[in-house]
């Protein structure tokens, strides 16, 4: 296996990445949100075709602005439909999300005569390629450790809150600060780094951090200080593992057809899948945890 | 619903599927020599470039007359396959979708379709190596249903075996197994052998492309699935609306429950080559939220779902042949929304409508209440006489600044419920007069509603165990909604009781000589 220096920096990235998303996707978790991650992925099309539209060009901060919005929008209507239509939480998502997304594929379809965008670049864009780069250190390296601060900074500083918020969100209301202005802020929080995200590494890497980890760890603690330490290792752990995952994936098949090494893969989508096999790790510690502790129950009634 | 008119249905199905597909073979039997003129309409001539800077300049085509007229007719064998297949889809979901909505497990239906990716992927890969065509449907479709089958049973055992919540579970299994079918993906669209652009369409789908013997698997499908939910019908209605009570009258839920999850990832493959895999979730989802507003009966909410499902599916193939630039999945998904947002609105069970004009009628009713109340008690306490006859009590002209007054009315609110009043007959006032008195009917009601305000009081004072001070706020409450059965109830449980002294007469039987005063 021959590492090179661009190995690297996807592992720093996708690191950065993973923890940056792994923060607010704790939140989300606990307050039940999870499929949000996977809404606002496919609802930031429409976001990114109208401010492409407008601003004619493929700058950072439109297309952000964009894509942040059209998050927002995403959760304030479907809390909309779900209230004032009384539609079951999931139902109102998905149909939010896949109006939303139609209206994206039409106005991309529609303009593409001038847009040179397409569907797949915000599906799965390639950590590969994103940390090509002429600098000493690539762009989207900065771009995700500054996510990553800037997310642990906000829930450092708002943690009561959320804290709160998650878990008693009448309790919160009641001592008069707002669960819901508190979980939109969230929402916001959450849409702005999936949407920074996906510019660099792909959609699928961040619907997974925002939930995988943190599920991982909420089978192995109950405490919150410590659900969002270990959601955090096990980010970092399923990025580095996911690039070499990757790795011998494609030297993996390319052996099937013959060949040493294929020439490309997604690290992106590998980390998410590794993500899911450390869950499963977890899951079975605790299932055999509890399994052990049952026989050992049992054993002491029986001998008192 | 009777097992008869379950019956009627699936005949009905039968009926309209079969028709349909009759339609396609005939069809296809003596237009042979439209086929090819058909396929080149359906992919269209490629839309002029246009270098216009405006918005408004979206480089799309109108169609001419005579191409709207062949696609309304059905003239061109592709778009009638297209047509046939696409309707049987949404139908499909529809049908299937209801029940999910009902279990609360719409999501799920996007979970099993991000799954059968990687099975997509996998079987074209092991295609691919044991030397076969890679793109066989039946092989591609295979693997897709037993990774969505899988996924589906991995995000049941979360939820069942651990104390992950159920929406978590759902994210898990689709990004970790989305993310495995992305990874297949790239891999695959760098092997040597280099013929991977098929497997692009199941995520955005391509309708257009559809073959009569796509269509035929289609509508076969769906008939199926007709047919087993008609067969399931009772069962899942029970499961659907009390799994408890059907695990306790011993039907095997768990077994039904994955059967009907089953379902579902049969609508979800069957749908992943039309619409592809990002939207066949939405014919999933929506047809059934929408069909939900107009009715609150299963069976009219399941064919409503079908309708709006399959005429979702008719609109966005006859935009995305009149339009051969616009993306049929899409529109298809924009077309089911559409009816979401009408359902939403005007639906006659839930819409907003329906239930904005319910609440208005509450609060009128409420707020004639609490008029006529105002007016009984201001009467009663500037009774001269108080043992005169009760119907005379209520004569006298109510000062409104005093009623304002008692009350913590605004002037605003003041007018408002005099004019509501005045409006239903039921006193005498017009705008800017500073007194009001009862009309005959008023007095009547003003005397009704009172009478359940004491009874009410009456009640929680001697047999409630509510204290004092929240008794009047606790009447106040419940008086709007107490029916007739239950003032008799409580007059009878109250009769010869210390509470009598306080309740006015009904005013429908003959007035009984008060007895006492109000203390």
């Amino acid at each position: 296996m021959n590492w090179t220096g661009l190995d690297t920096w996807i592992v720093i990235t996708g690191v950065l990445i993973c923890m940056a998303c792994a923060l607010p996707g704790t939140f989300l978790m606990l307050n039940r949100q999870s499929m949000l991650g996977d809404g606002i992925s496919h609802a930031v099309l429409p976001g990114l075709a109208v401010a492409f539209l407008l601003t004619n060009s493929r700058d950072i901060f439109p297309m952000a602005a964009g894509a942040v919005a059209a998050g927002v929008l995403t959760a304030v209507l479907t809390q909309m439909v779900q209230r004032f239509g009384q539609v079951e939480s999931g139902a109102a998502l998905g149909v939010v999300f896949c109006g939303l997304f139609a209206v994206g594929l039409i106005l991309i379809r529609v303009a593409s005569d001038k847009v040179d965008l397409d569907a797949d670049c915000v599906l799965y864009g390639s950590i590969e390629t994103a940390v090509v780069d002429v600098n000493l250190v690539p762009r989207v390296a900065w771009i995700s450790g500054g996510l990553l601060i800037f997310n642990a900074l906000l829930i450092a500083f708002f943690y009561k809150e959320l804290r709160l918020a998650a878990f008693d969100p009448a309790l919160a209301t009641t001592l008069g600060f707002n669960a819901n202005a508190i979980r939109l802020g969230l929402t916001v929080v959450a849409s702005v780094t999936t949407v920074l995200a996906f510019e660099s590494v792909g959609s699928i890497l961040v619907i997974a951090m925002l939930v995988v980890p943190a599920a991982a760890a909420s089978l192995l603690t109950h405490k919150l200080h410590w659900l969002l330490a270990l959601a955090l290792v096990l980010a970092a752990a399923s990025a580095v593992l996911g690039h070499i995952g990757a790795i011998t994936l494609r030297r993996f098949v390319g052996g099937l057809f013959g060949q040493s090494d294929l020439g490309a893969t997604s690290s992106a989508a590998m980390m998410a899948v590794t993500a899911g096999v450390l869950f499963l790790i977890c899951w079975l510690v605790t299932a055999v945890r509890q399994f052990a502790n049952r026989r050992r129950v049992a054993r002491d009634s029986h001998r008192s | 619903m009777t097992r008869r008119r379950v019956l009627f249905l699936v005949a009905l199905l039968v009926l309209l599927l079969g028709g349909l597909s009759w339609f396609l073979s005939r069809a296809g039997s003596h237009v042979g020599h439209s086929h090819q003129s058909g396929e080149a309409h359906a992919t269209g001539a490629p839309a002029a470039r246009r270098g216009g800077k405006s918005i408004t300049d979206t480089g799309i085509e109108w169609p001419s007359r005579e191409k709207i007229w062949r696609t309304v007719s059905l003239a061109d064998y592709n778009t009638r396959i297209v047509f046939a297949g696409v309707t049987a889809l949404g139908a499909a979901g529809g049908l299937v979708g209801t029940f999910l909505l009902l279990r609360k497990r719409s999501l799920l239906s996007d979970t099993v379709s991000h799954c059968t990716l990687p099975g997509i992927a996998m079987a074209f890969l092991i295609g691919e190596s044991m030397g076969l065509s890679g793109r066989s449907l039946p092989l591609l479709l295979t693997g897709a249903s037993i990774t969505g089958a899988l996924g589906m049973l991995a995000v049941a055992a979360i939820r069942a075996k651990s104390r992950i919540k159920d929406d978590a579970a759902l994210a898990i299994v689709l990004s970790v197994f989305f993310g495995l079918g992305i990874a297949l993906l790239v891999v695959i669209q760098h092997l040597p052998t280099g013929n991977a652009a098929g497997l692009n369409q199941f995520i955005y789908g391509k309708a257009a492309s559809m073959t009569a013997d796509d269509a035929q698997l289609i509508l076969l499908a769906s008939l199926t699935l007709a047919m087993i939910c008609a067969a399931l019908f009772k069962e899942f209605k029970l499961l659907c609306f009390d799994t408890d009570f059907a695990r306790t009258q011993g039907w095997p839920a768990v077994a039904l429950d994955l059967a009907l999850m089953g379902l579902v990832v049969a609508v979800t493959v069957i749908g992943l080559q039309a619409v592809g895999l990002l939207l066949v979730v939405a014919l999933l989802i929506i047809p059934a939220a929408a069909a939900r507003f107009w009715s609150h009966r299963l069976g009219v909410t399941i064919l409503l779902a079908m309708t709006i499902g399959a005429t979702a599916g008719l609109v966005g193939v006859a935009a995305s042949a009149l339009f051969p630039k616009l993306p049929a999945g899409a529109v298809i998904v924009l077309a089911a929304v559409v009816c979401f947002a009408v359902s939403f609105v005007f639906g006659a069970r839930r819409g907003l409508l329906v239930r904005w004009l319910e609440q208005r009628g509450v609060a009128t009713r409420v707020a004639r209440q609490h008029l006529l109340r105002a007016i009984y008690e201001w009467c009663e306490s500037h009774a001269h006489n108080r043992h005169a006859d009760p119907l005379h009590l209520l004569e006298q002209p109510v000062p409104v600044a005093d009623l304002s007054a008692a009350n913590d009315w605004s002037e605003g609110r003041a007018t408002r419920l005099l004019r509501l009043g005045s409006s239903e007959g039921l006193l005498a006032w017009t705008p800017g007069s500073k007194t009001s008195h009862l009309t005959a009917r008023g007095k009547l009601e003003a005397r009704r509603v009172t009478r359940n305000h004491r009874l009410w009081e009456t009640y929680l004072l001697h047999y409630a165990d509510v204290a004092p001070p929240h008794i009047h706020h606790n009447a106040d409450q419940i008086e709007h909604v107490i029916e007739p059965d239950i003032v008799n109830e409580l007059e009878e449980l109250l009769a010869g009781g210390e509470g009598r002294v306080l309740v006015p007469a009904d005013p429908e039987k003959p007035v009984p000589a008060m007895r006492g005063a109000r203390t």
